[in-house]
């Protein structure tokens, strides 16, 4: 662990250049450097992870408390009023199912289709390969809010305006997963397709099962990618979806500071909370494949 | 006698794979080619219709007059000509530029310090909490993030107020002044997205041969000189990615200022996306929405080419 993440720059010291272990700051040498860096990213630290921390522990307080200051930053003394107080001026059991529906179908979609595609992008050629992948990474450039009014008619055309269709079935087609899932695939030997065809495999289950099984982690990581983007997704709901029983999660939540007066901070926070559960899960088991995700494609 | 069997059925059995596999050729290429368009199918056909055929009609909208409910008329180039003269657009976009600077100069800045830090010596635990720390608000929605940032820049019962109390500072009218909107604006969207140019950066340290250092500490180069002569030029491969993706996603900002400001006070934080959501959602001006959305697409593409074009001269690969 330590020799993997320690790619660190503090090799320009002889001493340090020499095997000594770089994670280990000596401790008699008192080094002003060292002290104030370390300060400086505990600030930062505290800026990045304080509004999250004072968000917990004010949907902790009660309700008539969660205006006063002194700001609370722990929860010390836990009240769940609020919480119990959000379960009834939201339905969050829809909300929560609804964001669920969508981003679960959007990640399984995602992960499948991308998964075909990068395969037969990687792996079995056909003529104008080249060029139909090309057209797939351009539309990458091309932002959702440009093409959300025309989007928008097709759903109305199709029957499907105010469904969670609406928001599910033109999330699945991905030209990064399908970019992701290309590279996982070249990142696989050609030799056991010719070995699965020597064994008399048929195309269809050398890809289930020689290329798919191994395919697994990107898949993972296309699945996590879109779980992400799409339980936090705010403007394609705000504008495909109309009635309040198809809201997802982040649009009800910001119904409910719309309609609240100043009077109960401590409930819509509660609704932020519970919001942030999925994506703290993510976090915490994902984290890694996540940020491989993110920056996947930008190494060069 | 079983020593004699096998040689003879193995050459037999060689032959009868030979033919096996040179036979069915016609036959796996002809699976193989149905394979490979239903495996294309979804992505392929789902993105005709969903991103495709939505960008040529966004162009083609862009000159007509629509309302959803009357038939569309060919009105020519008259939305970009209404559009660019429409005061709130005209002030949506130079909004969106204005936050483009300076929120992407404050990500890039605060990023690349903050990487060359945490990618000094420090115990490894310390180092793996800071990551996770700055990388932390990249899970959350910028929704959430809005409706809590909200309450933090309150005038009178904000947190940062607060804060800013305690060093005598007066409360700072945040939300209800333009000035005040921009910078909380600026403020949330750095906060939620700092981490994922850092997470770039931390990349291409990491791609910095430590004998670099080496060599320029025999030089005699210590401390931010070392940083300037050594890191930044070697990092500039992926200050150039960093800069496009931050920028790109910068232009398209809509979920902060709709939650936080709702493009007010006045139209001091409405941004280009708001305007394309308002004249399509709100006034039904579908046709001049398109043009609007267009010109925001032109001017994407527009920046990516320069940057791409300047980092020719400037970038330095190794």
């Amino acid at each position: 662990m330590t020799t993997t993440t320690d790619h660190g720059l503090a090799g320009h010291s002889p001493r340090l250049s020499e095997g000594l272990p770089e994670t280990s700051p000596n401790p008699r040498r008192f080094s002003w450097n060292f002290a104030v860096r370390i300060i400086l990213l505990l600030i930062a630290a505290a800026l990045t992870l304080g509004p999250v921390l004072w968000t917990l522990s004010t949907s902790l307080r009660s309700p008539s408390e969660s205006f006063k200051l002194p700001p609370s930053f722990f929860p010390w003394n836990p009240d769940f009023t609020s919480y119990g107080e959000v379960f009834q001026q939201l339905n969050i059991f829809l909300l929560v199912l609804n964001s669920a529906l969508v981003t679960g179908l959007i990640a399984v979609g995602q992960m499948v289709s991308a998964a075909m595609a990068g395969y037969a992008f990687a792996h079995l050629k056909f003529r104008g390969r080249g060029v139909l992948f090309s057209i797939v990474l351009a539309t990458m450039m091309v932002p959702v809010q440009v093409t959300i009014v025309p989007v928008f008619m097709l759903i109305r055309g199709m029957g499907l305006s105010d469904t969670l269709l609406a928001l599910i079935l033109p999330a699945i087609p991905t030209a990064f997963g399908t970019f992701l899932m290309r590279q996982y695939f070249m990142g696989l030997p050609a030799e056991l397709a010719e070995a699965a065809s020597i064994d008399g495999a048929s195309p269809w289950r050398t890809f289930r099962s020689v290329y798919a099984p191994l395919a697994m982690p990107g898949m993972a990581i296309v699945g996590i990618l879109a779980f992400n983007f799409h339980w936090n997704e705010f403007f394609r709901p705000l504008i495909l979806t109309i009635s309040e029983q198809n809201f997802t999660l982040p649009l009800g939540l910001v119904s409910l500071q719309g309609n609240l007066g100043t009077g109960s901070i401590s409930v819509v926070l509660a609704g932020v909370v519970l919001s942030m559960i999925p994506a703290l899960v993510v976090f915490m088991f994902g984290q890694r494949a996540l940020q491989d995700g993110l920056t996947a494609g930008t190494g060069k | 006698m079983s020593t004699t069997t096998p040689p003879r059925e193995r050459p037999r059995q060689a032959a009868g794979s030979a033919t096996h596999a040179k036979a069915p050729v016609p036959n796996a290429r002809h699976s193989q080619r149905w394979l490979t368009w239903i495996f294309l199918a979804p992505t392929i056909l789902g993105m005709g219709l969903f991103t495709l055929i939505p960008i040529v009609a966004s162009v083609v909208l862009a000159f007509f007059r629509w309302d959803i409910i009357s038939a569309p008329t060919f009105v020519g180039f008259d939305n970009f000509s209404e559009v660019v003269q429409d005061p709130t657009v005209r002030v949506s976009f130079l909004n969106t530029i204005l936050f483009v600077v300076v929120a992407v100069a404050l990500q890039l800045g605060l990023a690349l310090a903050l990487a060359i830090m945490v990618q000094e010596k420090m115990p490894a635990w310390l180092r793996v909490f800071f990551r996770s720390a700055f990388f932390f608000p990249l899970i959350l929605s910028a929704a959430s993030v809005s409706i809590f940032m909200r309450y933090l820049f309150n005038e009178q019962f904000g947190v940062v107020n607060w804060f800013l109390s305690l060093v005598g500072i007066p409360a700072v009218p945040w939300l209800t002044t333009p000035g005040g909107s921009a910078a909380v604006v600026i403020l949330v969207y750095v906060w939620q997205n700092f981490g994922f140019s850092f997470l770039l950066f931390i990349g291409g340290l990491a791609s910095i041969p430590v004998e670099t250092y080496e060599a320029a500490s025999i030089d005699g180069a210590t401390g931010w000189r070392k940083h300037l002569h050594v890191t930044l030029p070697l990092l500039s491969p992926t200050t150039l990615v960093a800069s496009v993706m931050a920028i790109i996603s910068a232009l398209q900002v809509f979920d902060q200022p709709y939650v936080l400001t709702r493009g007010g006070p006045g139209d001091s934080t409405r941004t280009a996306v708001m305007v394309i959501f308002e004249s399509a959602f709100q006034r039904l001006e579908f046709g001049q929405a398109s043009a609007i959305g267009v010109l925001l697409t032109l001017i994407i593409m527009a920046i990516t080419a320069a940057q791409f074009r300047l980092s020719k001269r400037f970038v330095f690969y190794q």
